[in-house]
């Protein structure tokens, strides 16, 4: 797993050499500290661990400060680590730049948190069709669930059925999204479609498989 | 926000005459036909112009065999080969959609004056 961490910026298009029009989304890559070096004989597997985002000293805990010293860096807000990518020569402290981890018209796989929809009811959240009209008897209830279950037997309602509540601000995944661009010298990438989250949200950028 | 200009600097073209509403071009866009590539040309009225940044679209109107012809055109398209402005109309809005209900003499746009 190799990847970075970024930041979404927004979306725009750009146009293609075949001339077609492709949407894409432009992510700025934070600068990214190796903070850790893991091994398999210390640790059981082999992986490293980069930070991104400045983050206020007072804010951090002393145990993380000390884990941040080591690296001779400053407290940073996201760490995340990077299982069975350790880039030849990588050392404590070095700084991950794009050029090492992606490259144009590869695949990308991006996570991020979706935008936050608050209490939402099962229409919205879970694609249920509604009662589908105002007519045949019905006054106020066209965006209801319908039934939750059945009789006496078994008395409940089971657990995991599909009801209204809180939508969005989860973390999601999307896999396979072509890398359209790299510009090394603005830390910016431009990725195929759409990405979940608001502008300005932090997302993690992975190489496709 | 800045950032997102700076990667759409890169898609606008700077070889784009200014029209406006009202103007009438000549676009000469490029076609592919079977691996063979060639210019067509398009005159008509531009009656909008939409979005912007490297976004930023336009769409022209002509009678073309009596039927009314539209065409939307993204402006940064590496398919325009070249933009002419032959006339500038004197216009009172940006959208000029009214004109799909005129024919003939009353389609008519007053002219600015010709171009220097």
């Amino acid at each position: 797993m190799t990847g970075l961490i970024g930041k979404k910026i927004g979306m725009t298009s750009v146009f293609d050499e075949a001339g077609n029009n492709v949407p894409v989304t432009v992510i700025e890559i934070e600068t990214c500290v190796i903070t850790q070096i893991k091994s398999m004989e210390v640790d059981g597997y082999d992986a490293i661990q980069i930070a991104s985002v400045e983050k206020r000293e007072k804010l951090v805990s002393k145990a993380l400060k000390g884990h941040f010293a080591k690296a001779n860096t400053t407290p940073k807000r996201h760490i995340k680590e990077m299982r069975d990518f350790v880039p030849e020569g990588a050392k404590i402290g070095d700084t991950l730049s794009i050029e090492d981890v992606f490259r144009e018209q590869t695949y990308v796989d991006v996570v991020g948190y979706s935008k936050g929809k608050g209490f939402q009811g099962v229409v919205k959240r879970h694609g249920f069709s509604g009662v589908g009209g105002r007519t045949h008897g019905q006054h106020n209830r066209e965006r209801a669930p319908g039934s939750i279950g059945q009789s006496s037997d078994p008395s409940k309602v089971f657990k995991g059925m599909k009801m209204g509540g809180r939508t969005g601000n989860s973390r999601v995944k999307v896999k396979r999204l072509e890398l359209v661009k790299v510009i090394p010298d603005a830390n910016l990438i431009m990725i195929k479609g759409a990405i979940p989250g608001p502008k300005n949200r932090l997302v993690e950028v992975y190489n496709h498989g | 926000m800045e950032k997102l200009k700076l990667v759409e600097q890169t898609q606008t073209r700077d070889d784009i005459p200014q029209f406006q509403p009202g103007d009438t071009v000549n676009i000469h866009y490029r076609v592919r036909e079977g691996g063979k590539e060639r210019i067509q040309q398009y005159q008509g009225v531009v009656i909008a112009r939409k979005g912007g940044g490297a976004n930023e679209t336009f769409m022209v109107r002509k009678i073309s065999n009596n039927v009314g012809v539209e065409r939307i055109f993204p402006l940064n398209s590496p398919f325009i080969a070249k933009i002419d402005v032959v006339k500038r109309g004197k216009v009172r809005r940006a959208k000029l959609f009214y004109l799909r209900a005129l024919r003939g003499k009353a389609a008519r746009l007053r002219e600015k004056g010709l171009i220097s």
